[in-house]
């Protein structure tokens, strides 16, 4: 099981919207929220479709991969037990229906990074309970 | 329209000492906050017992009711904050005080803003310090978030974005990748808000001159945001004083109109970057401003051509440079090229901006300090002078939800 982050990481907090955003990540899957009426996909998990406003929505698993759309490398660590550099990256997901979300990109040389390199999604195992998808460059 | 009589001008500034966060320490940040709004009221010309509004903005640790019962306000008429997160909610602040004048709720409403980072938090430091986890602390698990910020920052902090040094950079490395935008025209912006701050005794880095090449050996922070791209983090307080055209007629400063005021949010924005990765791609690498630009020129019924001289919210340079494109300043994309010919200049520029040295080289009051500054600079009394400035747009913090304002010279 690999480990890139040490456990002193900021530990994710969720209200009761996104717990099965997470509990889908504690098996591996990674999820985004699909409205049930207009199909529009969202993330963070919301109550309400901003498309079409409708409540209605479902779990959608999407491949785990996809696209750097934006990134930073971090050089000055700010919390506790943060090893630098490490890369933070907005993440386009593939299939996802336009979908991005914030993760870490890791196994990487930060010269090697690049808007538009393909990822894909490598799981850390923080516990029995917490899995956090971070991602990888496709080689 | 308001009635000529009320309308909402900028009466009175005042402000304390500014220092690198952590120096303010003999006095509580509240009343710190009572000695700027003390020093912006005798600057107008007025008597505390005048005062019967107070407003603010960003979650203010120094709430007005309490303030009001410590300078025995005779009666607070008007207590407002803005929701807007951070700085984003200056301009917002002055514009909540204006409504409140203009419409009658109250005469006299002082914005006010005071942060002793050293006392609480720094900002830098995305937070309070955290604690180390014990040794045998439980393994690490999904936390109940007890707020929708916490649960949308739920989302980012868990991969270590923590800070606005990293959240903007975001934004800025994605126009750097779209237009060619290099950190030397990043660097620009910094030397020469220095270079104002050089002649403003205030300023935190007033004596301390800075080169595009100390810009360039300066530490990383997170890429691409060097050192210096970074706003300072300070301890200071400041206030502005807000009332009607017919008060402000026979007080003691000439009085500076705000022309207009707004604030916007796009669709889907929430807390901009820093929360959202979902901002729509056309104003990804934007400071997310355009569209509430325009409604800001068009209720002052003037345009980015008139504008004489600009204070513009610098909590971090690529910030800086996003925004000259969302108020019309240079095209989209343009940015990179429209610092590098030294438009921001004092002198020489085509659009002199942060006379004062910003919150880069002056202070980070939050982008208070801005609005100060815009008054001085159309009163004439700014330490970096625009000659003859009449028009002068203030921002508040971008790439988050933001305002802004339009302030003129009668």
């Amino acid at each position: 099981m690999t480990r890139w982050f040490p456990d002193g990481m900021p530990q994710p907090l969720a209200d009761s919207e996104a717990v099965a955003w997470w509990e889908a990540a504690a098996e591996h899957r990674l999820v985004v929220q699909r409205c049930t009426d207009c199909a529009h996909t969202r993330l963070p998990p919301a109550p309400i479709c901003p498309e079409c406003r409708s409540d209605g929505s479902e779990w959608h698993e999407v491949s785990g991969r996809g696209e750097i759309y934006s990134y930073t490398v971090v050089h000055r660590p700010i919390a506790l037990d943060q090893q630098v550099p490490f890369v933070i990256a907005v993440v386009a997901l593939e299939g996802a229906g336009g979908v991005r979300m914030i993760s870490n990109i890791v196994d990487a040389d930060p010269d090697e990074l690049s808007i538009g390199l393909a990822l894909e999604v490598a799981w850390e195992d923080m516990s029995d309970d917490l899995a956090i998808p971070r991602f990888r460059i496709v080689r | 329209m308001t009635e000529p009589a009320r309308r909402a001008h900028l009466v009175g500034v005042g402000e304390t000492r500014y220092t690198k966060w952590g120096k303010i320490g003999d006095v509580t940040e509240h009343a710190l906050a009572c000695e700027a709004i003390k020093k912006a009221v005798a600057d107008a010309g007025l008597s505390m017992d005048d005062v019967d509004g107070l407003a603010s903005f960003a979650e203010d640790r120094n709430e007005a009711i309490f303030l009001a019962a410590e300078f025995g306000l005779p009666e607070l008429r008007f207590a407002n904050m803005v929701w807007m997160p951070g700085g984003g909610g200056t301009c917002a602040a002055v514009s909540n005080a204006s409504m409140a004048v203009e419409t009658g709720q109250a005469e006299v409403v002082v914005v006010y803003r005071s942060l002793c980072q050293g006392q609480y938090f720094r900002f830098g430091q995305g937070g309070p310090p955290r604690a180390a986890p014990p040794a045998d602390a439980p393994p690490p698990t999904v936390q109940p978030a007890s707020s929708m910020m916490l649960a949308s920052i739920g989302f980012t902090m868990p991969y270590g974005l923590l800070n606005a040094a990293a959240a903007y950079a975001l934004p800025t490395r994605r126009h750097m990748h779209l237009y060619g935008t290099t950190t030397e025209q990043l660097g620009m912006i910094a030397v020469t808000f220095r270079e104002h701050a050089s002649r403003n005794p205030r300023a935190v880095m007033g004596s301390r001159p800075m080169t595009l090449e100390d810009h360039q050996k300066a530490p990383m922070i997170a890429d691409p945001h060097r050192l210096f791209d970074c706003c300072l983090e300070s301890d200071g307080a400041c206030a502005v004083v807000v009332t009607t055209a017919e008060r402000a007629r026979d007080l003691a400063r000439r009085p500076v109109e705000v022309l207009s005021s707004a604030q916007g949010t796009p669709k889907g924005y929430a807390f901009g970057p820093f929360s959202n990765a979902n901002i729509a791609d056309e104003i990804y690498a934007t400071g997310g401003c355009e569209s509430m630009a325009k409604r800001l020129y068009a209720r002052a019924g003037v345009g980015p051509a008139d504008i004489d001289v600009a204070q513009i919210y610098d909590h971090f340079t690529g910030c800086v440079l996003m925004q000259l494109e969302d108020y019309g300043f240079c095209k989209r994309g343009e940015g990179g090229p429209f610092v590098e010919s030294g438009a921001l200049a004092w002198q020489g520029g085509s659009l002199p901006t942060n006379t004062h040295g910003g919150s880069l080289s002056e202070a980070y009051i939050h982008g208070l300090n801005h609005v100060v500054e815009g008054v001085r600079s159309l009163r004439g009394e700014s330490t970096s002078q625009v000659e003859d400035a009449e028009v002068c747009l203030v921002t508040a913090g971008a790439c988050v939800p933001s305002s802004a304002l339009i302030l003129g010279r009668r």
